[in-house]
């Protein structure tokens, strides 16, 4: 008789980490105690808590351990699960808090957990995603089976207008309106196809990663969903091929919904059908892009090509397309069971629901978290990711990966919804959510994101193609100190014809960055190109490193660790010093860093 | 699958296996696992438990977890259970056979065993 789970994250962020080995470890344990009849493993998806891993939850009591290491292991299964005492040092402590509160182990009492409200990640992290019975379990497919024995395909397309579902891919387009356009333009189709956008190629977002590897039945649920509300048989997933796990769960899922005819001919005995195949994506940033993606599911070059036509008229394969992103598509059986007025209870006014976001850069809780539409920054960041660390400062937080922009400090308190980051200039995207300190040059920021349009941009249309790559030029100018003033108004023009003229998504929002850092951060621009200084300190060619000599206690840890040879000793004796102090010369200085991480006393400044 | 009852065998099938994960039910039942207890028998107590509730049908509203010293060694093996807004019940010296009983006249019928408990 099974009395307690031990779960172990077995998403990416804690496999890289070492979460098999554990696993391996925890099983070894607790055959060697004795337990093996008492206590069950489960390998889940992602917690969320990615920054911690390799996570490991044991029920009933939630005790939450995190960086648990192979060593920790003996110790949690002999004193956890066999004597019943927690092991409190490895477990999961707020920021800032020193001790545990024994009393309150269970991590949904965590700061990091408290303001979340999971609907797309519910299962992650909750079951175990390669056994189909325990999303059962979990209500899994009842959804489906409402659909199918109570529900008309309008009154499906219905719920999920009501219910407010936007796209949550990035554009934002309201997901029944999307199934409704499906299900009506071409009414004597003879073919439709239901697909999903799992090519996730924002830098920093890995929530739809999260949900195949944590919940993949979901998706398969949801698309059979979507299939019988537009009329269509037939599925597709295309996923990028760097996320071999996801591919491997969600074919391992596929493979059980057929096992127990949840895929395939005459389901529930209703007689629709429907099943599904996965398409491996190459990794191409543009195939995430609705036409290029069915493109390349076609077997053809992932490249654009011009709406209209519309993917509800003529999509995959010149057929009826509904095309969501994984997300949305977590979202769908919650609406159907809970109904839609339960979805629209929670949100803004014109964006329902919760979002995923993918918390990363300058943040203590790196990991992926799921919030209410209308939390602000604030609540995100300082909240449930613990703040900044090293006691920065909050400078600005990017979000919508390469076609979205950064919201700065002053904007923090923006109830965050689609309609909301697109007046500040920014968008919602996939989720990425960057947070940046004072240490950050927004200049740089710019830079790197235009780096990977330019290296992601397919080049069938010119404003992409040589556009950004002129943009990155003029961004590269600017970090090296050659710019002038004109350059910059040269560089904002070109930003607005790149948007107004680029052939698809990718281009249309490549200028984001860059314009999004000039209207918030414009100073910092002017302090590149007029005063040749990088106030952040990042950009290596306007950057001098100097030694003050006053402070200088002639110690030579500097000059020893310097790898370029360009620090030596003077003739100099500081007042109150017994050695000569040691200077820099500039023209060999690399401006690595490696001599301000040695001095004791603080007598090296960049600037 | 051929109908929604095949579904709803697999999930009520299932249900009790991940009940556990659902966070605490309304009655928490704490068994003393230290070094104590274990030596005055406390595992195959705490199995015992497991199995009764799980037989009888309560794992969604009982949770079994354990404990470390409570402090009354003599009186091994020691269970308390607790329960919202009532007294926590300590019972002493149990066996599999007492806990069996405890589950069917305390956990589901309501009253409490008073000739296993501490200070009858």
């Amino acid at each position: 008789m099974i009395r307690a789970h031990v779960l172990i994250c077995g998403g990416t962020g804690c496999t890289s980490s070492g979460s098999k080995a554990i696993q391996d470890a925890f099983a070894q344990q607790i055959e060697a105690n004795g337990l093996a009849e008492e206590i069950k493993i489960v390998q889940t998806g992602c917690f969320g808590l990615c920054a911690l891993g390799p996570v490991v939850i044991v029920y009933p009591d939630g005790t939450f351990y995190s960086r648990v290491t192979e060593d920790d292991v003996k110790e949690i299964v002999s004193e956890h699960l066999l004597k019943g005492r927690v092991v409190e040092h490895l477990v999961y402590k707020d920021a800032g808090e020193a001790t545990v509160d024994v009393e309150n182990l269970s991590l949904n009492d965590t700061a990091f957990y408290r303001s979340q409200k999971r609907v797309a990640l519910r299962n992650c992290g909750v079951i175990n995603p390669e056994n189909i019975e325990e999303y059962i379990a979990m209500d899994g497919y009842q959804a489906l089976g409402k659909v199918l024995t109570e529900m008309t395909p309008d009154e499906v397309i219905k719920e999920i207008l009501d219910s407010g579902l936007r796209g949550r891919g990035g554009g934002g387009f309201p997901t029944g309106k999307k199934w409704e356009l499906a299900r009506n333009l071409v009414p004597d189709a003879d073919q439709k196809y239901v697909a999903c956008n799992a090519d996730e190629g924002d830098p920093g977002a890995f929530m739809d990663r999260s949900v195949l590897e944590g919940d993949p039945h979901a998706l398969i649920e949801a698309m059979a969903i979507a299939g019988y509300a537009i009329g269509a048989n037939k599925g597709f997933v295309y996923v990028r091929a760097e996320y071999p796990i996801a591919v491997h769960r969600l074919n391992i899922a596929i493979k059980q919904a057929r096992e127990y005819g949840l895929l395939g001919k005459d389901i529930f005995g209703t007689g629709f059908d429907f099943d599904m195949e996965i398409r491996l994506g190459a990794g191409a940033f543009v195939c995430g892009e609705e036409t290029a993606l069915m493109t390349s599911i076609e077997g053809k070059r992932g490249e654009p090509r011009p709406r209209p036509p519309f993917p509800a008229a003529k999509g995959l394969f010149g057929k009826p397309t509904v095309l969501n992103n994984v997300e949305t598509y977590a979202n769908i059986p919650q609406i159907i069971l809970k109904g839609a007025d339960w979805f629209a209870s929670m949100g803004t006014e014109k964006s329902k629901g919760t979002k995923v976001f993918a918390l990363g850069g300058k943040i203590k809780n790196t990991g992926l978290v799921e919030v209410p539409m209308g939390t602000t920054l604030r609540q995100i960041i300082e909240e449930i990711g613990g703040g900044i660390p090293n006691g920065k400062k909050f400078k600005a937080a990017q979000t919508g990966g390469p076609s979205g922009g950064c919201i700065p400090a002053h904007l923090i308190d923006t109830p965050i919804d689609y309609d909301n980051l697109l007046a500040i200039g920014s968008m919602m995207g996939s989720g990425g959510l960057i947070v940046m300190d004072e240490d950050s040059c927004m200049v740089d920021i710019a830079k790197f994101f235009l780096e990977f349009t330019v290296d992601e941009s397919c080049g069938k249309c010119t404003p992409c193609r040589v556009g950004t790559k002129r943009l990155l030029e003029m961004l590269d100018k600017i970090t090296k100190g050659q710019a002038t003033m004109e350059d910059l108004d040269k560089m904002e023009e070109l930003c607005h014809y790149i948007k107004k003229n680029a052939l698809c998504g990718l281009g249309q929002t490549a200028p984001n960055p860059v314009l999004s850092t000039l209207r918030y951060f414009r100073d910092e621009y002017e302090a590149h190109i007029i005063d040749k200084k990088c106030p952040a300190g990042v950009c290596k060619d306007l950057l001098t490193y100097q030694i003050i000599k006053d402070k200088c206690f002639g110690c030579g840890m500097c000059a020893k660790a310097c790898p370029a040879g360009a620090i030596t000793k003077t003739d100099y004796v500081a007042p109150g010093k017994k050695l000569p102090a040691y200077e820099i010369d500039p023209d060999k200085c690399v401006k690595c860093g490696a001599c301000m991480g040695t001095c004791k006393f603080k007598a090296i400044i960049k600037g | 699958m051929k109908s929604l009852a095949e579904l709803a065998a697999i999930r009520d099938k299932m249900k009790d296996k991940v009940v556990l994960r659902e966070g605490t039910g309304d009655i928490r039942v704490v068994v003393g696992m230290a070094t104590c207890g274990i030596a005055a028998g406390a595992r195959p107590v705490l199995n015992a438990f497991v199995e009764a509730i799980n037989d009888a049908d309560l794992s969604s509203k009982v949770t079994v977890t354990q404990t470390g010293c409570i402090g009354i060694c003599q009186y091994e093996p020691v269970v308390e259970i607790y329960e919202a807004d009532k007294e926590k019940v300590t019972y002493v010296k149990m066996t599999p056979e007492k806990a069996a009983e405890v589950v069917e006249k305390h956990l589901k019928g309501g009253k409490v065993v008073t000739d296993y408990i501490m200070n009858k």
